[in-house]
């Protein structure tokens, strides 16, 4: 990276070659995550010219895509917190948010199970918190009522706070939503455009970012776990992001039908327990460990919290089909030192605003903090709403989806449609295409994945995998030796049969 | 090899759907609605097409094969290396051969099939709903059904391999099929965990191509694989094999760029961390198990079995459902595909005698688990197929005078050891055998007269002697 001179950045760092000065953008938000996302999604419906940054080859890389997709009631965050206020509203705004953006949402409602006579009282505890939060809908549950409701409950549970409001999405569809909506109405969405040094000189924002230099009027801190690098920079504020890791099971399908409610552990000296979920694709997921990290891309699992979920949750279903087990994976949440949300204006840098340590219950928070964001970034510059506002992207009805009449007048007007890719999930090419050409369209495997669920099934894309690979070389035009799982250098294949590389065979021995 | 170009010439325009006798492709003929036809067989491997192959010369000429692949042949069309047919052909034939041999029986008969074509579900009475791109969405009502769908690899999340998820991990039979079907290299440094034939076959692939493979490694005090395998495919090469060993950690952010593996007690497959150590490689190719594919046969309500993940079935290879039959890699992982063509040609048999003894009325429940046998696991066995013998069924005309062929596993290696099977407390036959291995399937032909005793309760199969390790 260059030095910082005085000379302004954008004539010593932009690479485009091109005489003229780079757009001066009115908003530049940084992060493509569910955050980012729902700030550009709000913002995109103003009279502004907007940018999003986003380090990654697709949006929803990095906490979004790895966390429990719990849309929480509010009972659980401090009465006052950001946290509390930002969850109520978001959980009251989400199902027609979801509904707009063509995504799955289901109020599936959510179970805190106490297991002892002292755990009756936490639940009434949580149960007046929740009150005093403006949450509706919460009821105590004795055994045999929680029995009734969830019959595969394990018997241990003795009573259960019930949270109607409480709910099921898919974070990362809905993410790509909110990009794809925000680009249709304008976003300049730049991906693999990693944010490096930023100054303010004259009003203006310069970010030095792996693609030349963007300038804005303000700037919207969505960064996820490198938040506080992007704050600290600028501001004397500082605050710290601490990467919290948190490891999840998946089970398959089969499975799915075991408990309709999201089950939650009530909060006890030994932890704060492990949630058993359906989630909106008809999978089970358990999970999450929580353990701070120090390298804010380490997300690994480990054997230890692997066999830790299974320990704390078999608390809540005592007869865990091992053999139904499909995937393991963590995420990083970013906890802030403060515990609540940081959001809003820095208080000594105009036009920064910050959306920081976004951990639990940010996703649930999202359509609140992107409506609240996007209006305080359009005061700052003083703009007002567009007259016309694209209506969000609407993919094509997933085959799983369709009826059976549906799915053969589909195959009838278009081929494709009858073509399965996935078996496992019932993906068809046509989806499978269409997630690659739509709005901010798939580039990598794990982008159709995300997309189109090929490749997530119980087979975890065995045999789907040669044929999305093909058929995003076809659509995208590049070999398959091009193609990656999540952009970088992962590289799915290493090259072509009969081509022996020679370099490499010198450099290694045999053994 | 491209049987649609070759066969979609021939279909004339008057004859009638689903008829015999063309030899073709016949998914530009169906048209909705619901089609009617005696024998479904759902799946166009090579327990598909032997299985429709000897319905058909049981008389049987109304059925249907379904494939959901582009051609017939299933996973035989990507093993490109020699060693299937040698008990059913009396060569050595490739895959892509084994299965021509078979498609060329189904072309001649004029056995009507369909590629491209997806069974989506399954019902208990017989209903099978296909998709495919030219004919759309369709319901076929069948009077019988055999199921060989075949099997599926075990990937690494059933697994729970710790670790980071990045590129370069994949089960073998997908790098299989992306270098000999697609072309490509899956990678340059390779460490395959598992030593099922898959992984042992790609072993040796994956070096004649240039690729350096570091270690076979086996959690098992031995290989799940064929001795021959483990001689042609790893001891030819100098590969080392790992017995006793595992992946306990994977790690590389973008691409693999390494494993850490271990050794475990043999007796409690416990990792021993101190023998942890980092092997650098790019790729991690898995070879741990396979699983029959019985989601259609759930659906129908068929009963699987815990030992095999297959369906529960006789010694006709019928199920509990009436008029649904099973063989191939569905109903047990074989380890050659000489014998998924043996047991399909039975099964195809008993489903058309089925079809028969139905048109003729005398199918009823009461005939049909007359006198259900079942076949007991004792010590020593896993894996028995067929889980019950059937004795009561001479009235439908569904017994026959064959032996009746009884495959399972052993759970350890026994060497001088011996099978015994026992008729209730009796003992009706026992086999020494030099060595049995969990990787050998071991089979058996039991002779009907010795078990038509209507008192009979139950058989029991044991080994004798004791397993060792390593």
């Amino acid at each position: 990276m260059n030095q910082i001179t005085n000379e302004p950045l954008d004539r010593q760092a932009d690479k485009t070659g091109q005489d003229k000065p780079p757009l001066l953008y009115d908003a530049c938000i940084i992060g493509g995550g569910v955050i980012g996302c729902s700030i550009a999604q709000a913002l995109s419906r103003y009279d502004m010219r907007i940018v999003l940054l986003e380090k990654n080859t697709d949006v929803s890389e990095g906490t979004t895509k790895a966390n429990s997709a719990i849309i929480h009631a509010g009972y659980d965050a401090k009465p006052g917190s950001e946290k509390a206020r930002t969850n109520v509203r978001g959980n009251r705004m989400f199902e027609a948010w979801c509904r707009e953006l063509h995504v799955p949402f289901k109020r599936n409602t959510s179970l805190v199970l106490a297991f002892s006579e002292d755990g009756i009282k936490g639940l009434a505890e949580l149960k007046k918190r929740g009150e005093a939060n403006g949450v509706e809908g919460l009821h105590l549950l004795d055994r045999s009522q929680l029995q009734q409701r969830e019959p595969h409950v394990s018997p241990a549970a003795h009573a259960a706070l019930l949270a109607e409001s409480g709910g099921i999405c898919c974070p990362y569809q809905l993410t790509i939503a909110l990009a794809s909506q925000a680009v249709q109405n304008g976003l300049d969405l730049k991906l693999s455009c990693r944010a490096g040094r930023i100054r303010r000189h004259q009003g203006v924002f310069e970010i030095e970012t792996s693609k030349g230099v963007v300038r804005s009027k303000v700037l919207i801190n969505a960064a996820g776990v490198y938040a506080d690098e992007i704050n600290n920079q600028l501001s004397t504020y500082t605050f710290k992001i601490t990467p919290r890791r948190g490891e999840y099971w998946l089970l398959d399908k089969s499975a799915s039908d075991v408990f309709k409610a999201t089950l939650f552990q009530l909060p006890t000296a030994m932890g704060k327990g492990i949630l058993v979920s359906p989630t909106v694709d008809g999978t089970l997921i358990l999970g999450p460990t929580a353990e701070d990290v120090t390298d804010k891309e380490d997300v690994r699992t480990t054997q230890e919290k692997l066999v830790e979920i299974l320990d704390t949750a078999s608390m809540s279903w005592a007869e865990i089909p091992r053999h139904q087990f499909i995937t393991a994976f963590s995420g990083l949440r970013a906890h802030a030192d403060s515990n609540d949300f940081i959001l809003g204006f820095s208080p000594d840098v105009p036009g920064l605003i910050n959306a920081a340590g976004i951990e639990s219950p940010g996703l649930t928070s999202a359509p609140a903090i992107g409506q609240e964001l996007a209006e305080m970034a359009a005061g700052f510059v003083q703009a007002g709403k567009k007259n016309s506002y694209q209506p969000a992207y609407q993919p094509a009805v997933p085959f799983r989806e369709m009826s059976h009449q549906q799915r053969h007048q589909a195959i009838l007007k278009n081929p494709q449609v009858g073509r399965i890719v996935c078996r496992c999930e019932q993906v068809s090419e046509a989806e499978i295409r269409d997630a690659i050409s739509r709005p901010v369209g798939a580039a990598t495997l794990d982008g159709i994945k995300r997309r189109t669920r090929a490749g997530m099934g119980r087979c975890q894309g065995g045999f789907c995998t040669p044929k999305v690979i093909s058929l995003l070389s076809d659509e995208l035009q590049v070999s398959p030796l091009a193609l990656t799982k999540a952009g970088g250098r992962s590289q799915i294949l290493t090259g072509r049969i009969g081509q022996i590389d020679l370099d490499h065979k010198e450099n290694t021995h045999h053994g | 090899m491209d049987e649609r170009k070759e066969t979609t010439q021939k279909p004339a325009a008057d004859t009638p759907c689903l008829a015999p006798g063309s030899g073709r492709d016949i998914e530009a003929e169906l048209q909705p609605p619901v089609d009617q036809v005696d024998l479904v067989v759902i799946g166009g491997g090579p327990a598909g097409l032997a299985a429709a192959v000897s319905a058909w010369d049981a008389g049987c000429r109304s059925l249907l094969i379904i494939e959901r692949d582009d051609r017939l042949g299933g996973i035989l069309n990507q093993c490109i290396h020699n060693g299937f047919g040698i008990f059913r052909f009396n060569e050595e034939l490739t895959g892509p051969e084994y299965a021509s041999r078979y498609i060329e029986e189904v072309k001649r008969r004029g056995i009507p099939y369909l590629c491209s074509t997806m069974a989506l579900e399954l019902t208990q009475d017989k209903r099978v709903i296909v998709v495919s791109p030219k004919i759309g969405l369709k319901q076929i009502q069948a009077g019988a059904v055999i199921l060989a769908m075949g099997c599926r690899e075990r990937p690494r999340g059933a697994l729970g391999i710790p670790g980071t998820r990045c590129a370069g991990i994949m089960t073998t039979g997908t790098a299989q099929r992306l270098s000999n079907l697609e072309g490509y290299m899956p990678g340059r440094r390779i460490v395959i965990l598992g030593s099922g034939d898959i992984g042992l076959i790609m072993a040796r692939r994956m070096t004649f191509e240039g690729a350096q493979v570091l270690a076979c490694l086996e959690i098992m005090p031995y290989s799940s694989g064929l001795t021959r395998n483990v001689v042609q495919c790893l001891q030819d090469f100098d590969i080392p094999l790992m017995l006793n060993h595992t992946v306990i950690d994977i790690h590389g952010k973008e691409r693999l760029e390494g494993v850490t593996i271990a050794g475990v007690n043999p007796d409690t497959r416990a990792v021993l961390p101190e023998t942890a150590r980092r092997i650098d490689c790019d790729t991690l190719l898995l070879s741990v198990g396979l699983i029959p594919e019985n989601e259609l046969s759930r659906q129908a309500g068929v009963t699987l079995a815990d030992s095999t993940r297959g369906p529960v079935v006789d010694q006709y290879l019928a199920t509990e459902i009436p008029g649904i039959y099973a063989c191939g890699n569905v109903l047990h992982v074989h380890d050659l595909v000489d014998e998924v063509s043996a047991e399909s040609h039975r099964a195809g048999q008993a489903a058309v005698r089925w079809l028969e003894a139905e048109k003729k009325g005398l199918i009823t429940r009461a005939v049909l688990k007359h006198h259900a046998v079942p076949v007991i696991e004792g010590k020593g066995v896993r894996g028995v197929v067929p889980q019950f013998i059937e004795i009561g069924q001479p009235d439908a005309g569904l017994d026959v005078k064959d032996k009746w062929r009884v495959g399972f596993r052993t759970d350890g290696v026994y060497k001088g050891g011996a099978v015994v099977v026992k008729a209730d407390q009796k003992q009706i036959l026992r086999q020494k055998k030099l060595i049995m291995t969990p990787g050998e399937m071991v089979l058996l032909d039991l002779d009907p007269a010795k078990l038509a005793d209507d008192a009979l309760k139950a058989l029991t199969i044991e080994i004798e002697g004791e397993a060792e390790h390593g």
